[in-house]
């Protein structure tokens, strides 16, 4: 059975929909508060949950990054540990140098929140290996800082390389413009493939009577 | 010694905000503004007076975090 460890800042909002998700997939898990230092130590998969972590202070994520449980995040990840962000972990990750790029605000401005076709750009990573190349999957988007910035040297590396994991896109497929993001990018992973980032939130599209189920596929194949 | 840091996204990357803004002011038909930049500015209330350890103290908070350098710019006055 795989255990989770989910992180929990002030302003975290989504850690028990992630804990209801990962356990309704069979794992364990345990919601650890910033303040800690340690991980558990039989932890399969770190989740950097959605929320408004400091209020969004400053930037969103900017201030997260330096709580105490982030250094042993980062020896997770540096020694190969599979860590996953959605929306404001998303956030936190790129603001602490583990992915790539940065989450301006959202064109137009606005707070969106709703559900989202999404194009899998790449399934060659962990995280979605359950899915098709090209599958157009339906999960809910609730953000105003998803606006992906990356310069046009990094953005090329991160293309050749895979990284790119999925796209906004309307139901065909096409990408299309939702908040700004660079080519519309909704997620990306590190260099390694072991930290991956995205916009979009899997863990509230488990049950097709609340809209979607396409979450499954994706939390399940970190989870592999 | 005061430090006044001014945060603002980088020359090339898109400023909705500003833009934002832009577009108002034209609603309103102020004229004549050819560009609006929104940025944030920091005051920091130093203990230091030595106006060299303070520039390289602030800089590195900048570098850190009161600016993401992926996207932001900053400038430093120390008064």
């Amino acid at each position: 059975m795989k255990h989770i460890a989910i992180l929990q800042f002030p302003g975290t909002n989504c850690d028990l929909d992630t804990k209801y998700a990962f356990e309704k997939l069979n794992c364990t898990t345990t919601v650890i508060w910033h303040k800690e230092t340690k991980l558990p130590e039989n932890t399969d998969l770190i989740v950097v949950p959605g929320g408004f972590s400091y209020g969004d202070y400053l930037r969103s994520g900017a201030i997260a990054q330096f709580s105490p449980i982030m250094q042993a995040v980062i020896a997770y990840a540096n020694s190969g540990g599979k860590v996953l962000g959605i929306c404001n972990g998303f956030q936190i990750l790129t603001e602490l140098g583990l992915l790539p790029g940065a989450l301006k605000r959202n064109i137009g401005l606005h707070f969106i929140s709703k559900f989202q076709t999404l194009k899998v750009v790449n399934n060659s990573n962990d995280f979605l290996q359950k899915c098709q190349k090209d599958e157009v999957l339906n999960i809910p988007i609730a953000h105003a800082d998803g606006n992906y910035y990356i310069d046009e040297e990094a953005f090329n590396k991160l293309e050749a390389n895979e990284q790119i994991l999925l796209r906004y896109s309307d139901e065909y497929g096409n990408p299309i413009v939702v908040n700004g993001s660079v080519t519309s990018i909704a997620g990306v992973c590190n260099k390694t493939k072991n930290v991956f980032g995205l916009m979009p939130h899997p863990e509230r599209a488990l049950e097709n009577i609340l809209g979607s189920e396409d979450g499954i596929k994706m939390l399940e194949g970190l989870i592999a | 010694m005061t430090a006044i840091v001014n945060v603002f996204l980088k020359e090339g990357v898109l400023d909705p905000q500003g833009k934002a803004i832009h577009h108002a002011l034209d609603a309103m038909n102020f004229e004549g503004v050819e560009d609006v930049r929104m940025g944030k500015q920091i005051v920091l209330k130093l203990t230091s007076n030595n106006k060299e350890d303070a520039q390289k103290e602030v800089e590195k908070m900048a570098e850190e975090i009161l600016a993401n350098t992926v996207i932001e710019d900053y400038t430093i006055e120390l008064v």
